[in-house]
């Protein structure tokens, strides 16, 4: 989960998605070829943490991550994993893995990447008491403890090129997850001070720092190429300038100005003109990010057969076509399941996805049937943070809930996220609230184990279905993408029927660049592919 | 003279501890947890929270917090915000591009203000007192978010007159814009004050003696008249100050300044105790400090008031 | 101007019996009607225009805050969102938001909320800059410390952190007047500060040296003589205030921390019209404009009393 903040406190997700709608880059192929030492200027945030790759979980550290280390995969356009420090990840049961890799790589300081620079790594950011905020991502590695400091034990070196990972269970989709910043190799130099490591770290990518004092706080950072390189990213650009903004007004305004080359999130208040503003220079194309609003089973009326009624009636009585119209200027696009149009075995013609579109009969029937079974009393709202930025669309939700089923409908805002979480986390909260989830590597499994598996992690909800479980799990386990996908779009037909989410819309990445670049390609995660652009 | 300045800065020291004491409580009492929201839309496991409890003392009773941070700050230790920033470091980042931002939008509101005041209560209800009043009420009635805008628009884009944001070092170059959309915040009430004050002081007896003595209202203007009628205007923009330091945040995001109105205001949203008491200490201390100038400057301006016993 | 240069003494302290109108300002009329500053302020008042067409405005907004079903019957709540930033039609004035209220009847529903708000706030302001503004500048000394120690406190926390945790603390009742106490309980001390100052200037003047020589009570000379000599700023910081008030309950809401999304007020449609700013102007411009209107009324009807309550000002008309 990647936390994207602004200076007003808009938590915003907005993300990106691949090149699967037109309209975005002018084709790849322009052999306009530019400037090989030309700075390209982009937006981003000032990192909330030291740049460490198993510390970072926001979108503003991460996107510099990204361009600084290579994993042992990395993902294209599609979002599809290609080898990158990987010459091979092999396994036969999805538990065990082998990995193998390329000869010869260094970091930019000259030392060898070597299947240490993994081990320890992972290590280093698994280890309780170095309170790494992504170590979830080794739990699954055997060895792991949230409650006490341990070694992963999983983990074995063969050689230098090689070492071997066991898995508590088997996930099939392991090999996916490689391309997520927590993964990346870290060289030995690092673990003698990490703190400054974080502030300049050594890494062994497309792109490194320009300098010790590359990190300017609050305002900037400059990356230049790697001249050692060897991957398949080679950046046809002298580098990147990524200019931290508190608010997207500010960037976008920056863009316009002439100022920016590169916006990867345009600012609510532009959403009705920057395609106007930018012309064909305008992106605008589905990401990685799904809403959603939950209704816990333990609300009252929200239990069982009746809140099985409800909940569908709620979500037929939602016009998503239009408030993504109105609301969002077409900057999202209507849910058709839970998971993101981006993502490898999505499917928009899942059995009962009926559900998540607008009909007011059928609405107001289920709702009538439901106070069948006991009266409707109250007010229905859904509680959310106020410095997301999300009231316009909480409105016009309940506005259309209201206007349908003629109940009182309202939203119910918190003055902060961490008020807001906190109450959903204890499991305080009595209202249906805002849920939303951006993945963290282009896999469905991403979108559906955490969030309503029995007890995991993320479930807000408490959503239970032993059915559900069962086919993630064997999801889990499928060695074969293809079958994997099939028992992850079974497990969705389930969610369906129970709603333990209702879907809204996947969040489009939104964005645009300046007349002096070209080639601008969003990936999958909503960064733009920077070692991609030319600048003339 | 000096006694009563040493006085007054001994005054700062019960002010220090009572606004400390109230701030910490404050971020103390804001709802939420703090720790979860690092951690986004996901739901972080309970012992990695436990751990980073401990880590910012988060764990331990609101006094105990609040004695363990005092402490720090006579080791010179401000605490560290939750990025692993020093406090100090972002103190000493932000505060020189606040303080030459607000300066700069002080003296634009306070010289375009007693100018405009000026004029207006010179020909109180003439054409031009008139118009003064509608811009004036313009300005109040919209949100800064929209005049910022509309300015950044304007001249940043379409006139290119000036940088849309502020580029990195904020050069003045660059804050002119912000520092005129923010003292579009108070111009109207300095123009008011300062018309209020000059109509009052023109029908004073030392004035109607100055005209009778003869002397020209080139004189009689900006010695007798201005002078005699800037102590609230003067009172008012200091109070002013302060407002410009925090309260900013808007302004601060749409032209990008790094300042800090906008790491206060994330400071205060993500509950980060340490940060946002020293962002709070330095305002006190800026403000008791502004607040003697002024005081001070009263017996400048009026020669009856004193402090001095 | 005490630093020019000594003059000769002159020989008449008096002037000239020949100037009339000295003697016609001096001469007392025992015969006219008793009157206080007050009574005299009212007198003058209500002779000039301006008291009235200010008056008739503030009383029009109030009848609008009052009774808002008088003034339009389409429900403000019944949005619809195909009618979203949608132009005027016969029966819907000034058009839609953006999601699709009926703006004009959103206006005339929120007077109430959004007056409430500016009228509680300029009274608690007022108020409590009073209290301390005036025991400040008129008694000094320790009292002056203590008072504007006080205020200093107050005037630095920052206005987001303590609009967050009141309204938290009071989240059972988010009314108008838990909205307006967390504006106006840090809004006061430049009040007061302004006040203060012109306390320091006024109780120099010579009217408050002759009380004192009569014999008047401190207490006394500061609530006849000093503090109607110095409420002129407070009056006009205070008029634009309300304004300022009405905005600050926008901000409030924005933040999450204000009244309930289903209450309607000015504040909230201004700060909800933000995003449209350049594609649907008007839902930001109407809502202002009543805010304007109103602000202009109070702007003005402080002018009048100002005047009213400045006999020197008077006297030159």
């Amino acid at each position: 989960m990647k936390i994207r903040r602004f200076g007003l406190g808009a938590i915003a997700l907005v993300a990106a998605g691949t090149l699967a709608l037109s309209g975005c880059a002018s084709g790849g192929s322009d052999d306009s070829a530019g400037d090989t030492a030309a700075i390209i200027t982009t937006n981003g945030s000032e990192p909330q943490n030291p740049l460490v790759p198993t510390n970072t979980n926001e979108v503003g550290g991460g996107k510099i991550l990204d361009a600084i280390f290579e994993g042992l995969v990395y993902y294209d356009g599609d979002g599809a994993p290609h080898n990158a420090v990987a010459e091979s990840i092999e396994t036969d049961d999805a538990t065990n893995y082998t990995i193998t890799l390329k000869p010869d790589l260094t970091f930019t300081n000259g030392d060898p990447v070597t299947a240490d620079s993994f081990i320890d790594a992972w290590n280093y950011g698994a280890l309780a008491s170095n309170e790494q905020l992504s170590s979830y991502f080794f739990e699954d590695i055997v060895g792991f403890s949230y409650d006490e400091d341990s070694e992963l034990t999983g983990l074995k070196k063969v050689d230098d090129l090689t070492f071997t990972v066991e898995l508590n269970a088997p996930k099939s989709d392991f090999p996916l997850r490689l391309g997520y910043s927590a993964f990346y190799p870290l060289p030995a130099s690092a673990f003698d001070d990490m703190e400054a490591f974080g502030q300049n770290p050594v890494g062994n990518g497309p792109y490194m720092l320009d300098g010790e004092n590359a990190w300017a706080h609050n305002e900037k950072i400059d990356l230049v190429v790697n001249p050692d390189y060897a991957g398949e990213r080679t950046p046809v650009n002298g580098g990147l300038s990524i200019v931290f903004y508190a608010t997207q007004d500010a960037a976008y305004a920056d863009l316009l100005g002439g100022n920016l080359d590169v916006l990867d999130a345009v600012p609510d208040s532009a959403l009705s003109t920057f395609e106007a503003d930018l012309g064909d220079r305008a992106v605008n194309q589905p990401a990685a990010v799904f809403q959603s609003f939950t209704i816990p089973e333990r609300l009252a009326h929200f239990g069982g057969e009746e809140g099985k009624l409800r909940r569908a009636a709620l979500s037929m009585a939602i016009n998503r076509e239009e408030i993504t119209d109105v609301i969002f200027e077409g900057s999202r696009t209507p849910a058709s399941d839970f998971t993101s149009p981006v993502i490898d075995g999505f499917s928009d013609s899942l059995e009962g996805a009926e559900v998540l579109e607008y009909n007011p009969d059928e609405a107001v029937k289920l709702w009538a049937e439901a106070d069948a079974i006991s009266p409707w009393d109250g007010e229905f709202k859904i509680a959310y943070n106020a410095d997301g930025g999300h009231q316009a669309w909480v409105d016009a939700t309940t506005n259309s809930i209201k206007n349908v089923l003629g109940i009182e409908a309202s939203g119910e805002p918190y003055p902060t996220f961490q008020e807001a979480r906190t109450l959903i986390t204890d499991r305080t909260i009595q209202t249906a609230f805002r849920t939303g989830w951006q993945a963290d590597y282009p896999g469905l499994f991403n979108f559906l184990g955490p969030l309503y598996a029995t007890n995991a992690g993320s479930n807000d909800g408490d959503y239970s279905n032993p059915e559900f479980d069962a086919l993630i799990n064997s999801g889990a386990e499928d060695t074969d993408p293809a079958s994997a996908n099939e028992k992850f779009q079974q497990a969705q037909e389930i969610l369906l029927q129970d709603l333990p989410a209702t879907p809204l819309w996947y969040s489009n990445v939104t964005g645009g660049y300046s007349e002096n670049v070209d080639d601008v390609v969003f990936g999958w995660n909503s960064v733009p592919l920077y070692y991609e652009i030319t600048k003339s | 003279m000096a006694g009563y300045i040493f006085r007054r800065l001994l005054q700062a020291l019960p002010v220090l501890v009572g606004t400390t004491f109230l701030i910490y409580f404050m971020v103390f009492a804001m709802p939420g947890d703090p720790l979860l929201a690092l951690f986004g839309d996901k739901t972080p496991n309970p012992a990695v929270l436990e751990r980073l409890r401990e880590q910012y003392h988060l764990d331990q009773p609101f006094i105990v917090q609040y004695f363990l941070y005092l402490g720090g700050i006579f080791r010179g230790d401000f605490g560290t915000s939750f990025s692993g920033e020093p406090v100090t470091e972002i103190l000493a980042r932000t505060f020189p591009v606040t303080i030459r931002l607000a300066l700069m939008a002080l003296f634009i509101e306070f010289v375009l203000g007693v100018l405009i005041g000026l004029i207006s209560g010179l020909r109180k209800g003439k054409l031009f007192d008139a118009s003064a009043l509608v811009i004036s009420l313009i300005l109040i009635s919209l949100p800064i978010f929209v005049i910022a805008f509309v300015a950044q628009f304007i001249f940043g884009i379409q006139l290119g007159w000036a940088r849309t944001t502020v580029s990195a070092g904020a050069p003045i170059q660059d804050l002119i814009l912000p520092a005129f959309v923010l003292a579009s915040i108070t111009f109207a009430q300095i123009v008011r004050l300062t018309r209020s004050s000059v109509i009052e002081t023109q029908s004073l007896d030392f004035v109607r003696t100055a005209y009778g003595k003869g002397l020209s209202r080139r004189r009689i203007i900006p010695v007798h008249i201005l002078r005699n009628s800037l102590i609230p205007v003067v009172t008012y923009a200091a109070t002013d100050f302060g407002v410009l330091l925090v309260g900013a945040t808007v302004t601060e995001g749409i032209f990008n300044v790094p300042g800090v109105g906008r790491t206060l205001y994330q400071a205060i949203i993500r509950g980060e105790g340490p940060t946002v008491v020293s962002f709070v200490t330095v305002m006190v201390l800026i403000y008791l400090v502004v607040n003697l100038v002024v005081d001070l400057l009263y017996g400048l301006l009026d020669p009856r008031i004193r402090y001095v016993k | 101007m005490s630093n020019n240069p000594p003059t000769p003494t002159p020989k008449h302290f008096v002037a000239p019996l020949e100037e009339t109108p000295l003697v016609a300002i001096d001469a007392v009329n025992v015969g006219e009607r008793k009157s206080n500053l007050w009574i005299d302020a009212w007198r003058d008042m209500r002779r000039r225009p301006m008291f009235w067409i200010s008056a008739a405005i503030i009383l029009l907004v109030v009848v609008v805050a009052l009774f808002p079903n008088l003034f339009s019957q389409i429900d403000p709540r019944e949005c619809v969102l195909s009618n979203s930033n949608g132009a005027p039609t016969g029966a819907h004035l000034l058009g839609f938001n953006k999601q699709g209220c009926d703006v004009f009847s959103r206006i005339i529903h929120g007077t109430s909320t959004s007056l409430s708000v500016g009228i509680i706030v300029v009274i608690l302001t007022t108020v409590l800059g009073i209290l301390f503004g005036a025991f400040a500048g008129f008694y000094g000394g320790w009292l002056d410390s203590i008072l504007s120690r006080a205020g200093d406190i107050f005037f630095s926390i920052p206005y987001i952190l303590a609009a967050v945790v009141i309204m938290s603390v009071f989240s059972a009742y988010r009314n108008v007047f838990v909205i307006a106490l967390a504006i106006g309980i840090f809004a006061w001390p430049s009040t007061a500060r302004v006040l203060r100052a012109e306390i320091l200037r006024v109780k120099n003047a010579d009217f408050v040296m002759a009380s004192r020589a009569l014999g008047v009570s401190n207490f006394k000379i500061l609530l006849r003589h000093v503090l109607p000599n110095s409420i002129a700023p407070v009056i006009v910081v205070t008029t634009i205030s309300l304004g300022a008030a009405i905005v600050a309950e926008a901000t409030l809401s924005f933040l999450g921390v204000g009244l309930p999304n289903t209450t309607m007020s000015w504040g909230n449609d201004i700060s909800a019209a933000q995003t449209d700013l350049r594609t649907a102007p008007q839902t930001l411009i109407y809502p202002s404009i009543a805010l304007s209107v109103t602000v202009l009324a109070f702007i003005m009807m402080g002018e009048v009393v100002r005047d009213a309550l400045d006999p020197k000002a008077r006297a030159q008309r």
